[in-house]
This record gives C-alpha cells, structure tokens and sequence, in this order.
C-alpha cells in the first residue's frame, strides 16, 4: 500500500531538509523577541535615567550564575550530538540529563528571582509599582515580560530534550538517524542565545 | 465510493473514504481542500457581515442594528476576512494543492507539520468567532486593535487577540513549510528559472509571512499582557507609547497586504498564458518584481501612520518607498497585458476573472498613490476612501484572484467541470455588484464620509445607497458562482486532464490527480510556458 510508504517517507525527513526548517523556525523566533528589543530600545531612549534606577534592583549574581548555567548546558547539549554520532548511546543521554538539570537549575534561580521582585510588591500592577515613575514601571513590565517570554522557551526546550533523550534511550535516535537531537540542540541554543542578549540589556546596562 | 472505485482510477479523492481520512490525512491536496471548505464558510459569515452593514447604510440613523452591533459587525467582519481568509488564503489552498505538484514533487516538505497548521488555524478561527459571541460582548477595536483604545474596551478585545496571533502562528508554518518545500523537493531539472511563477509569488510570499508575522505576534502578546497583567507598553497613562504600537503593528499587517496579493498575482500569471496558449510575457522581470513587492513592501508600513505623529523625514521617506513599490506592481501588470497581445485569446471564466483582476488592481493600485502621497492622504485619511481603495485591492484583487484560481484549477480538483455559462452570469453580477459597491465609496470618501460610522450626514446618502444596492447585486453574484461550483463537483460532465491544454506539470497528470501526484518522477527539461501552437513563437 502507498500510505505505509508515504508515512516511513516522512518519518525519516532528510536531513537537510528537517535542519533548514529549524533554521527558518529559529528566525521566527529571533523576530518575536525582536519586537521586545525595538520596545525595550525606545523606552530605554525615551527613559534613560528611571531605566538606570530599576536596573539596579535587578541582581546582577544571579544573572550572571544563570547565564553560565545556559552555556554550560549548551555545551553539554552539543556534546551529546558528538556522543550520538561516535555511538555512545549511554554518554549522549547522561549528556542530555545534565542538560535538563541545568535547565532546572536556571528555572529555581530564576523563581526565586521573580519571588524576591514580588514579595517587595514590584510586580505589574501592585501599588507600590503604581508609585514609581513610567519609566520604571516600564522597566518592570519589560523585565517580565521577556523573562517570562524566555523562561515559557526554556520549559519548552526542556520538554524537547527530555523527548529526545527518551528516544535516544528507545534507538530512535541513533547514529543515523539524529535529526531530532540536532534540532532540539539547536533550540537550545536559541534559548541561550536570547539570554546572551536579554542578560547585559536588564541586568548589566545600569 | 466502494462501487464507483472499482471503475473509476483511484485519485486522492476516493483512495481513502470517511471524515477521518480527512482529517487525518497528510496529502498535501487533501489539506487544500480542508482550508477552502473551513475558508470559504467564514468568508460566507463574514459576508453576510458585510450586507447587513450595507443595509444598515442603506439610510441614515439607525435601521436594522444599534451602533455598538455595528462597532463589533465591522470588527468581526474585519478579523475573518483579514486572519482566517485571506491571509491564508490562496496560498493555504491553491498553494498546497498545487505547489507541489507544480514543482514536481510528491508532497510538502513536512506533511504533518502541514496538517497540524491547519488544526492551528481552525483552533484560532473558531477563537476568532468564539470571540464574537461570548458574552455578548464582541470586540469593538476595529481588526487593528489600535491601543489604547483596546486596551480599555471592556469586549471580548482578549479572546479577539489570541485568536489573531494563533491565526499567525499557522501561517508561519505555511510559510516556513513552502519555502522547504521550494528549496529541496524540486524535480530533476527544475532548476529556479525554470519553476512556473505561481511557485515564485508563493516563495516570495513565504517569506514575507516567516519574517513579518512574528512581529505581530509579539505585538498582539503585549497588548494581551497590557489587558491581564496590566504591564503599560503602549498604554499613555503607564507611560507607554500608543504611537509604537502602530508602528509594530504595521510591520506586520502591511507585508501582509502582500502575503493577500501575491499568490494572487501568481494565479492569474498562470492564466494568462494558458488562455492566450503562448509563453509568459517577462518571465524574469515577473519573477524579480515578486521578490522586489516582497521586499519593498517590508518597508512601506508608516504610511499608514501619516497623520499619527511622525518626522516630516519618516512621512517622506515612507511615502517615496510607496511609490517604489507601485513599480514592480506596475511591471507585471504590463507583462500580463503583453502576454496576451498575439495570443490566441480564449475567454473562458478562468481569464474573464482574471482580466477584471487587472481591472479592480489596477484601480485600487492608483488609489493607492493618492493616500500614499502626503497632502491627499491628510484630506481622505480614514474616510470612506480608505476602504474603497482597501476593497479595490483585496476584494478586486486576491478576492477576484481567488475566483480566478478556483475556476482554473476546478477541473484539476474534482475531475468535474462547472458549467460556463452560468460562471459567466455569476462573473457579471459580481463584477457590476462589486463597481457599484465599491465606487460610490470612493466619492463620498473624497467628499469627507469617514469609515467605520454608523450613522452619517444625509448628504452622504445617495453614495451609501447605491453602495447598498451594489452589496446587494454582489451577494447574488457570490451565490450563483458557489452554487454553480458546488453543484458540479459531483454532477458536472468529467473533465480531461488538461482541459485548457495548459503546459505547466499539473496539466500533466490524470485529474483529479492520483494520491502520490506522480507516477515517476517527472524530469524538466526546458521552461514552465513552451506552447506547441504554430501561431505564436515560443521562448
């Protein structure tokens, strides 16, 4: 029958082809926080002095913790795409759980960070925000909203890998056949990447 | 089904039978067919929309609906017609079915990413019209959802919102699917001079929608975030700027007036060689004004922002990417005229609709340059002009472009053919209908009638009652062409394969087509439009 070709044909997407999609999806991606960085670039000119003062609430050791925590874990994602191409099944998935616990631990950091922010009531909103000047309240809700946007990328990338590595474990994935790693490490090195930028625009730019 | 398919050639149609093979299906042709019946049910509601408005107009004060009705009426007719038909429009319907089949290929790139589009589009279009109903409240923002108006509106502005941006979603995995598909599965020999330009304006397409609407997305997501969390992005009194919001919001929704028109632009260049049986006037500068519309059109969104606050720099430099971007429009409005001049001119409904394409285009073209020049555009901004002009290009043009494709391709589709003469009826009720609906608008537009009221001067009202009555002509035309077109999917006489004796490779295969499109693999070996007609001199 034609279908059960037709479906082993798109199950096994070449190569190239799968990888150009991802690529395509990752400038979707690049754009939609785009719009945040044109937002973030024309409230940053038109409030220069109160973005000065909120990012100094910001704390800057956590960020930096953080954003070593995403490269590490990009490497590590990187370095079980080089393990499942030398058939090291076992190695390419402990790779990919240290990766998944480095996410994690970016995503503890980064409660406690939005729940020091709320119990001081600086959340959009709250009366103390409606106290401070626009361009702070500004600051804030672009704080929010692009590491809310970023954190919501994580989860997902989270949810990607732990795929793969379930695949990996079942030799879905395997010498072959990596398609899906490699775009899941892909997306993970979206997901660091926009941390590469959002970290010096909230946290270091005082 | 089970009797016929042991006599009739099995095609994608009758390979596989019952609702869930439908839904379930992954064939690209079977997941055109799913947009253009769920496309043309809300153009159907979103057009009756539209009449009661007309009628509404018909007099002055209220006559059939309160204003605060006709506020959501012209928002919701706004967000179907806009988001869940024509932006998907002909590229979701013509493009799948036909995209592939025109390059040589078995299918798309990603078929269940394909499917799964469509799930994310029929989730964001009953959203669409879930927001419509729920509460009681309809959206009242206009489909702009301009700030910081629909940052306050207590209607259904939230739901209208995720609606727009899960519409957007799907059409950037369209797009990002096309342009694989246009990248890696082209037949042997098909090299990019040698693809016919319906792939070309869809390629172009493809990218306008990948690169432009996650910006919307993101825009859409604040004004939500604005709504629920309270976070002032654009609203003035938390010290945002309702100014940006336009800004982000035309980067998108200007590219794509683009993604509406340029698929339909490549259906009727199609046509035109087919029905004048000689090669394509301009293939290449066909080809690079698809690109260049594409291009320039990223760039052209402040002018709808003219009279919103903007540098005397900005509104100049705006305005003259404007008038660029007339050009390449222009050159391919010549290169159709040229490609049937010789020819031997056959006009059948396929060319009949797409002759009044040019004719509608062209005139919304022009109107166009009056509001994109900076001193008229101050006089007829937000009047009635705007959307005569508006109407001219997406109703005259991806609209009548549709109509085009869908007489062209039917034979392909179903194996059946509809019957001539009462397409013809149908083409002439729309096309009258559609003149008198649309033209008084641009007079009482100029004379100061502004859009989206719902009561008006009684000055105004011859304008609006013609208008009205030409609603009502075209309502009939719509009716007649459906029906003639329904009708004879199963009643109509069976058609050949190549009914038009088109050249390029859909014409070359049984109709409907068979599952896998092909066969083998077809090999090119030369370019899209080479006629055998002694007549006329091929490239």
């Amino acid at each position: 029958m034609t279908t059960s070709e037709h479906i082993e044909h798109s199950e096994h997407i070449d190569s190239d082809t799968g990888k150009l999609g991802m690529w395509l999806f990752l400038f979707t991606e690049l754009f939609l926080f785009g719009g945040l960085f044109i937002v973030y670039a024309v409230m940053r000119s038109k409030y220069a002095a109160d973005f000065h003062h909120a990012a100094l609430e910001l704390n800057v050791l956590i960020g930096a913790t953080n954003t070593v925590v995403l490269l590490v874990s990009s490497m590590t994602v990187a370095m079980s795409l080089t393990a499942i191409q030398q058939k090291q099944k076992n190695l390419a998935i402990g790779l990919i759980f240290i990766t998944l616990i480095l996410a994690g631990v970016f995503m503890v950091n980064k409660y406690f960070e939005w729940g020091h922010k709320i119990s001081l009531h600086l959340y959009p909103g709250s009366e103390v925000m409606k106290t401070l000047p626009h361009g702070e309240i500004m600051f804030f809700g672009l704080y929010y909203m692009m590491t809310g946007l970023h954190a919501l990328h994580v989860i997902i990338g989270g949810i990607l890998l732990t795929i793969v590595m379930m695949r990996i474990s079942s030799g879905k994935i395997n010498q072959e056949h990596y398609l899906l790693q490699e775009n899941g490490a892909l997306y993970w090195h979206l997901v660091d990447l926009i941390w590469i930028f959002l970290f010096p625009l909230l946290y270091l730019i005082t | 089904m089970n009797n016929t398919s042991a006599t009739v050639p099995l095609n994608y149609l009758n390979h596989k039978t019952g609702l869930w093979s439908w839904l379930s299906s992954t064939d690209h042709k079977r997941i055109g067919l799913l947009y253009l019946y769920s496309i043309t049910i809300f153009f159907c509601v979103a057009a009756v929309l539209g009449l009661l408005m007309r009628i509404e107009k018909f007099a002055p004060g209220p006559t059939i609906m309160t204003a605060q009705t006709y506020n959501g009426m012209f928002t919701i007719h706004g967000i179907i017609m806009i988001f869940i038909v024509v932006i998907p429009g002909l590229a979701a319907v013509f493009g799948n079915i036909f995209l592939p089949i025109m390059i040589g290929a078995k299918d798309v790139a990603f078929p269940k990413l394909n499917l799964f589009s469509w799930y994310i589009y029929i989730t964001g279009a009953c959203l669409g019209l879930y927001s419509q109903f729920a509460n009681g409240h309809s959206p009242d923002t206009g489909w702009t959802f301009y700030v910081p108006y629909s940052a306050e509106a207590s209607s259904n502005v939230v739901i209208a919102l995720t609606a727009a941006f899960v519409l957007g979603f799907a059409s950037i995995l369209t797009g990002l699917n096309f342009i694989v598909t246009i990248h890696r599965l082209r037949a042997p020999g098909m090299t990019w001079f040698r693809m016919p330009l319906f792939p070309w304006s869809l390629y172009a397409t493809a990218w306008i929608q990948l690169l432009a609407t996650p910006i919307v997305g993101i825009t859409l997501l604040m004004v939500i975030a604005e709504r629920t969390l309270q976070i002032g992005f654009f609203d003035p009194t938390l010290g945002g700027d309702p100014v940006l919001y336009q800004h982000l919001f035309w980067i998108y929704s200007h590219p794509a007036v683009y993604v509406m028109i340029l698929p339909a632009m490549g259906v009727v260049t199609e046509i035109f060689p087919t029905f004048s049986q000689k090669p394509v006037f301009g293939y290449v500068p066909i080809v690079f004004s698809s690109l260049a519309i594409a291009l320039v059109g990223y760039f052209v969104w402040g002018h709808h922002m003219f009279t919103s606050g903007m540098s005397y720099e900005s509104r100049w430099f705006f305005s003259f990417l404007t008038f660029l971007v007339a050009i390449p429009s222009a050159i391919k409005v010549f290169n159709w005229l040229s490609t049937m001049y010789g020819g031997s001119v056959d006009l059948k409904p396929p060319l009949l609709y797409a002759i009044s394409f040019i004719f509608l285009f062209t005139i919304g073209g022009f109107t166009g340059l009056t509001l994109g020049s900076l001193a008229t555009n101050i006089q007829v901004h937000n009047t009635d002009f705007v959307v005569a002009h508006f109407h001219y290009i997406i109703f005259g043009g991806m609209g009548f472009g549709f109509f085009a494709g869908i007489h062209y391709w039917y034979p392909k589709i179903y194996g059946r053919m509809y019957n001539f003469k009462w397409a013809n009826i149908a083409w002439g009720f729309l096309f009258i209908g559609f003149n008198i609906l649309y033209f008084p608008l641009f007079i009482i537009g100029i004379q100061g009638m502004p859009r989206r009221y719902f009561d008006y001067d009684p000055k105004f009202q011859t304008g609006q009652m013609i208008s009205s009555v030409g609603a009502v002509i075209l309502v009939i035309g719509l009716i007649g062409m459906i029906s003639n077109l329904v009708y004879h999917v199963r009643r109509g006489a069976i058609a050949p394969a190549n009914p038009w004796h088109g050249v390029t490779l859909e014409w070359q295969i049984p109709s409907p087509p068979p599952h896998e499109n092909f066969d083998e693999v077809p090999v090119i070996t030369h370019g899209p439009y080479v006629f055998d007609n002694p007549h006329t001199k091929n490239d």
